[in-house]
């Protein structure tokens, strides 16, 4: 391919040219960028909980006129559910993975150490919550119903007899694999605590991309108590699978008939609770690629539009070079080797832009860096809708009959 | 000569159909895209309270030492205060205003006993916080100081729940059931929206909220708990009189100072405060303090979200790479009647002649494509509603400020991507053009 015409060509139409290049680095840049943003988050919003999400509902309860028996109701209360057909199992606690709001601790290895050595979130369930949310007990044991005992709201500052941690706390304090039996020291005055038991996985409450929770995931502590709170606190309840609908209906009419001294709020599945959860996310998702496919399209248009411009302006050489003797294949190729000049040149600009663009959103949003493979995706990807939208214009290029040339203007 | 080049545009425009539409579309699409997320960013980063926002302070203490801001808190200074110095700041009453507070989740009783209660957003506060806040009353108003003193249990309703609990009667003087004891409605605010609530951002600060006030020292009296954050660093004793007691973080406390010279005294008594609980021996470390207005106090809690930036910056380049496409299709389309431009040039047209026919053009373009962007804009707003949580989804609304940004937005930067290919058609040299034919 003869490239030195079609360059001295295009410095005839230095701004044209220009304008697409710049056009097609731009889109380079913002569609690899966007991509990425939509990957993380479609990977972020598919993080596993640990719990059996398909069968199991959160309800809140809230206790009316601060009754002096909450633990004997709460105890009422459980005995009620568990008891519901179709229920696996179902206990109490203070929050639950992606609800947003919890309670979080430092934990350290040592009395004394000043930093701690693991941010984790406290749940506070029975002997059985692991059941209730449906975890994967993997060493240790659970809670006997000995170890459980009444913790009268956040203010109650006993510490609890034993703790069951997540897999990933416990590689994270005991690299050895060996912390089922060891101790750690949690807030001040609780004092050391034993790790009886380790769960494959739990998601800690806050899930928002870069949020706080993100720095800690999967580093969840359950602690035997019972939640007694005269605030909202949460029954998780696990079904048999198929049984959630009837479930959902049956237990709010249970706990009323028990007592209408209660405010029931929220009761939601933990699906629905993902899909709130995740919402925002997802949005940003649809509304990237939304933009990123009108991009393309508003480029290619741009593309087609200013070729064809400048075919209807070369009719005349384009009609003395087939008259001399160029094939249709040789006017089709003239465009397309013109595009892709322009079009590599914009890649190029592009690829510099995109990864400038991520180090900039890396510093301002604390965004991870660009993988180098998207920005080359992107760019094949411009390429492409280059040579796609000129073709039109380049096979009506190629059908301007040699004949024109012999013509007067 | 203004409406003659103005048909003559609309004629033109007419002539090449397919490339007009592709600039109107490509200039609609960029509009819309951009005044969407505009919009949001519009409402997320507005003024709250533009009387005012000067005036109110939202003062910090370091109550926890300098070691002690695990992650997060760069300055050192947490955004909440602890009970013991918001009872501090209160006793001093350095400001013109002042009010300590916080949010709590309490059950209502209905009348009718066989409805079931429900749970509300209960602000606990001061007295001060209306008139600091200019909040308006629809019927009486808010509670006395002596009120605050007695700890008495009066209440103050928003509009929705007087209509709610009333049906919109004046409840003043009528009692409500709070978590099954009575208090006396003193007075029921007319509308009042604040976007953001940035007297506390922690608790849904675009979604709807708190709904019935009460006086602070009541609700610390009935040991309300706190629904908003609670940050506790160091010992603390068991129960609510330990949480009290404690230096747990769990409360906003904003002021009001209408002048710069109140503003720098109130600095100075900040500064001092720290130093006398130095002083104490409560706090071991030297003062460290500080006072935020309204806007500097959003911009330190970064309320616009990381999402809403990112569209802002995504949807500006998109509009960019609209504004050079249409750029493009003009330069094509103005130059491919370099032949009639000659033409009237040697008829006698001047350069400023073919270039104000050629702008106005340009403009009528850039109108339609404000238009038609505009409609794009209200679609994608009705689509950013359905796809985002109510909490985003209740911004997505355009007004007539945003209308106007979006057309002049549309025809600006038109116009101003038409200079170039205007420009090029003004020098078009009739000669060439007249010898080509």
């Amino acid at each position: 391919m003869e490239f030195g015409p079609i360059i001295s060509a295009m410095r005839r139409n230095k701004v044209g040219a220009i304008l697409i290049a710049v056009q097609m680095a731009i889109t380079l840049a913002i569609l690899c960028n966007a991509l990425f943003i939509i990957e993380q988050r479609v990977a972020l919003s598919k993080r596993p909980s640990g719990a059996d999400e398909a069968n199991v509902f959160i309800m809140d309860n809230q206790w009316v006129g601060n009754p002096p028996d909450v633990s004997a109701r709460l105890q009422g209360d459980l005995a009620a559910l568990r008891s519901l057909p179709g229920v696996q199992d179902a206990f109490a606690t203070n929050s639950f993975p992606m609800s947003g709001g919890g309670s979080t601790e430092g934990i350290r290895l040592h009395p004394d150490q000043k930093d701690a050595t693991a941010l984790t979130a406290l749940y506070f369930g029975d002997e059985h919550a692991i059941a209730g949310f449906g975890l994967k007990l993997v060493a240790g044991r659970n809670f006997n119903p000995g170890d459980v005992v009444d913790k009268l709201g956040y203010t109650d500052l006993k510490g609890p007899t034993g703790i069951i941690i997540t897999r990933i706390l416990a590689d994270k304090l005991f690299p050895g694999g060996n912390a089922v039996g060891q101790s750690i020291y949690g807030a001040a005055p609780t004092g050391q605590t034993p790790i009886i038991g380790i769960v494959d996985r739990l998601q800690v409450p806050w899930i928002s991309a870069g949020g706080w929770g993100s720095k800690f995931n999967d580093s969840s502590i359950i602690e035997p108590f019972n939640f007694i709170s005269v605030y909202p606190y949460h029954y998780i309840v696990h079904t048999q699978p198929g049984q959630m609908s009837s479930v959902l209906q049956a237990a709010p009419k249970k706990l009323f008939d028990i007592s209408r001294a209660r405010v029931i709020g929220k009761t939601q599945t933990m699906s629905a609770a993902r899909a709130d959860a995740y919402k925002d996310d997802k949005g940003l998702v649809v509304i990237l690629a939304v933009v990123c496919a009108s991009l393309l399209a508003v480029t290619a248009f741009g593309i087609v539009g200013l070729t064809s411009y400048w075919v209807a302006q070369r009719r005349r050489q384009i009609g003395i070079r087939r008259a001399l003797g160029a094939t249709r294949n040789a006017i089709i190729q003239y465009f397309q080797t013109e595009n892709l000049l322009i079009a590599g040149a914009g890649a190029a600009i592009g690829v510099a832009l995109a990864l400038s663009l991520n180090l900039w959103m890396v510093n301002a949003f604390a965004m991870q860096r660009l993988n180098t493979s998207y920005a080359l995706i992107g760019a094949i990807v411009v390429l492409l809708l280059g040579q796609a939208a000129v073709l039109w214009p380049a096979l009506k290029a190629a059908s301007i009959p040699p004949a024109l040339a012999t013509r007067a203007a | 000569m203004l409406t003659y080049y103005f048909r003559l545009g609309l004629r033109s425009l007419r002539r090449n159909m397919v490339l007009t539409g592709l600039m109107i579309a490509a200039i609609a699409v960029g509009i819309g895209a951009c005044m969407t997320a505009l919009t949001v960013f519009r409402a997320m980063s507005g003024d709250p309270i533009p009387q005012k926002s000067h005036q109110l302070y939202a003062p910090q203490i370091d109550n926890w030492g300098p070691d002690k801001h695990n992650g997060g808190s760069p300055d050192r200074l947490e955004p909440q205060l602890s009970y013991t110095d918001v009872l501090g700041l209160m006793k001093a009453r350095a400001a013109k205003r002042q009010s300590g507070m916080y949010a709590s989740l309490q059950s209502l009783r209905p009348a009718d006993p066989k409805q079931k209660p429900t749970k509300v957003f209960v602000r606990a506060a001061f007295t001060d916080f209306f008139p600091m806040f200019d909040v308006p009353f629809k019927y009486g108003g808010p509670w006395s100081a002596s009120d605050d003193e007695a700890r008495a249990a009066v209440v103050v309703l928003t509009r929705d729940m007087n209509d709610k609990l009333f049906g919109g009667a004046n409840s003043v003087g009528k009692t409500i059931r709070l978590d099954n004891e009575p208090y006396t409605v003193s007075g029921v605010l007319d509308d009042w929206r604040l976007l953001p609530r940035f007297y506390d951002l922690a608790i849904r600060p675009f979604g709807d909220g708190d709904a019935i006030f009460m006086p602070f020292t009541r609700a610390i009296d009935r040991h309300m708990g706190n629904t908003g954050s609670t940050q506790c660093n160091g010992d603390l004793d068991a129960g609510w009189e330990g949480r009290l007691k404690s230096d747990c973080i769990w409360l906003q406390f904003w002021v009001e100072l209408p002048t710069e010279t109140d503003v720098q005294a109130y600095r100075a008594f900040l500064n001092n405060y720290a130093a006398e609980q130095q002083n104490l021996g409560r706090f071991h470390w030297p003062p460290h303090t500080q006072l935020r207005d309204v806007m500097q106090w959003l911009q330190y809690r970064n309320i616009v979200p990381s999402e809403v930036r990112i569209l802002i910056l995504v949807s500006f380049g998109f509009l960019l790479v609209c504004l050079m496409n249409a750029m493009g299709l003009m330069l094509a389309k103005i130059m491919g009647r370099a032949g009639d431009i000659g033409v009237r040039r040697a008829l006698g047209a001047s350069r400023r002649a073919i270039f104000a026919q050629c702008l106005i053009e340009t403009g009528v373009v850039g109108l339609a494509g404000g238009l038609l962007g505009l409609l794009l804009t209200a679609l994608g707003l009705w689509a950013a509603r359905s796809l985002l949580t109510k909490e985003f989804a209740a911004l997505a609304h355009l007004d007539w400020a945003d209308t106007g940004i979006a057309v002049l937005l549309a025809v600006g930067a038109t116009v101003l991507a038409g200079l170039y290919p205007t420009w090029r058609a003004a020098h078009v040299q009739p000669a060439w053009q007249l010898k080509a034919q």
